[in-house]
């Protein structure tokens, strides 16, 4: 019995305490990230913004979602009830559960697997079918026409988002998150040697995303809403917490990548005194923040251009690079080696 | 085996946490707020006209060929990634062997570009 214990029980408690541990404080950070939004928006566009519930109206996105939990959930009669069903609750986990491989600082993650980026890469790949199961399965114009277009502009993305990783993977030679971050310790960060690559997959991570400027899925002037549109109550705020955790993955899947993840700027006494969970934080909340710039800031793309844009400047250009990366490394005799 | 354990275990928890909390989610909701459907309420919504047709009709072949040129290009980034990793061990025949290899779905992409593969007007 006490070996049960020691064996499987306490070691699972462990883990699942650590999973509570980011599940918490994420959706938190997702509830906060809506406020903060609705803040920065409100200010660029001389406005007061949410400011009536709890002190500076910290409290509306608690509002919100107590308001859209006592929503009745319409379920259309033409829809696909099942699909309908499960559409929201893909979306909402796999935006949970790419957390499992983020590092927060030195050796704390929840899964330290050798092939984490791989799964990152897997786990962003699969946000996809949510969205096209939620169009098809409404059964609906709307929902269908965004579904068709929101899974061609992801697919589209993710390809010069495939290419922006392997030219990082080249320079630290090994799948680890932890890795990423520890080979950006050692030189300079990323963000220096690969700057175009850094631009290119931070505006791929608003396509990935579905944000503006790319927010065509869900333009409201000709969409209304979307693959959302028949979506109430919970399975809709499933959608919404799922799509704000995703912005939350990506920003920090490029501090991690190009940003030097948990690490200080310099390594210098006032700076490696802030424990690296808090430069993770922060520099989370920097891309956050230009995600709601440009948010405030540019119209949206037309269809065309945003194809464009995608398949004849960034995949061209990124399959540039890695050749470019690949042919200096190897000529200079830089490649790491592990 | 052990090891493997170790390290997946908690991705297979994080999953299990994931869906149950979603679940538990969405039936609370259920569960709690009282439900009135009405034939109008459950119609597709279609800017407040009748919904006239099903909605599964034709759509645009450009789609399919979106899908086609991802499944070569996502298939070319998958052969990349343990490319990338072990150039190092590899070496030069390694490296030239991925830049013919490259070199080639280059030739393939300028020949669809040129058929006005990626044409969207």
């Amino acid at each position: 019995m006490a070996e049960f214990w020691s064996i499987y029980l306490l070691p699972g408690i462990i883990i699942l305490a650590q999973i509570l541990a980011i599940v918490v404080p994420l959706l938190l950070a997702v509830a906060m990230l809506t406020y903060f939004e609705r803040k920065i928006m409100a200010a660029m566009q001389l406005r007061m913004g949410p400011n009536v519930v709890g002190p500076f109206g910290l409290l509306q996105a608690f509002a919100d979602g107590a308001k859209l939990f006592f929503k009745e959930t319409v379920l259309p009669t033409s829809a696909n009830k099942i699909v309908f069903l499960i559409a929201p609750m893909l979306t909402f986990c796999l935006s949970l559960v790419a957390w499992a491989v983020i590092p927060f600082d030195d050796g704390m993650v929840v899964s330290d697997i050798n092939v984490g980026i791989l799964y990152l890469f897997a786990i962003s790949s699969l946000g996809v079918y949510g969205i096209v199961m939620a169009g098809w399965a409404s059964n609906s114009k709307y929902p269908f026409l965004s579904a068709l277009r929101s899974a061609a502009q992801m697919v589209s993305y993710e390809v010069s988002i495939g290419f922006v990783i392997i030219t990082v993977l080249l320079c630290v030679g090994s799948l680890n998150v932890s890795d990423v971050v520890r080979a950006q310790a050692e030189g300079v960060w990323f963000f220096i040697p690969l700057f175009p690559m850094f631009i290119i997959f931070f505006i791929s991570a608003l396509a990935e995303t579905n944000r503006h400027p790319f927010d065509l899925p869900e333009a409201e002037a000709e969409l209304v809403a979307g693959y959302q549109v028949e979506y109430s109550s919970m399975t809709f705020a499933l959608f919404f917490l799922g799509e704000y955790a995703n912005m939350i993955l990506m920003s920090g899947l490029t501090a991690i990548l190009f940003l030097g993840g948990w690490l200080p700027p310099f390594d210098i006494a006032p700076f490696n005194w802030i424990p690296g969970p808090i430069w993770f934080f922060l520099k989370i909340s920097v891309l956050l923040f230009v995600f709601v710039w440009v948010r405030a800031t540019l119209p949206r793309y037309r269809y065309d251009q945003l194809m464009r844009l995608g398949w004849k400047v960034f995949l061209p250009f990124s399959l540039f690079w890695v050749a470019l990366t690949a042919g200096v490394l190897v000529a200079f005799d830089l490649v790491p080696q592990t | 085996m052990d090891d493997l354990l170790k390290e997946y275990l908690p991705i297979l928890m994080f999953f299990a946490v994931a869906v149950g909390l979603s679940i538990v989610i969405v039936v609370a909701s259920m569960v709690v707020v009282p439900s009135h459907p009405d034939a109008e309420k459950l119609s597709a919504y279609e800017c407040g006209f009748e919904a006239f047709d099903d909605a599964r009709g034709r759509f645009d072949v450009r789609f399919y060929l979106v899908a086609i040129l991802f499944i070569v290009f996502d298939l070319e980034v998958a052969f990349l990634f343990p490319w990338a990793v072990s150039l190092g061990k590899i070496g030069m025949l390694g490296f030239w062997s991925m830049m013919v290899f490259l070199g080639i779905l280059t030739i393939g992409f300028i020949y669809e570009w040129k058929k006005g593969a990626l044409e969207w007007e």
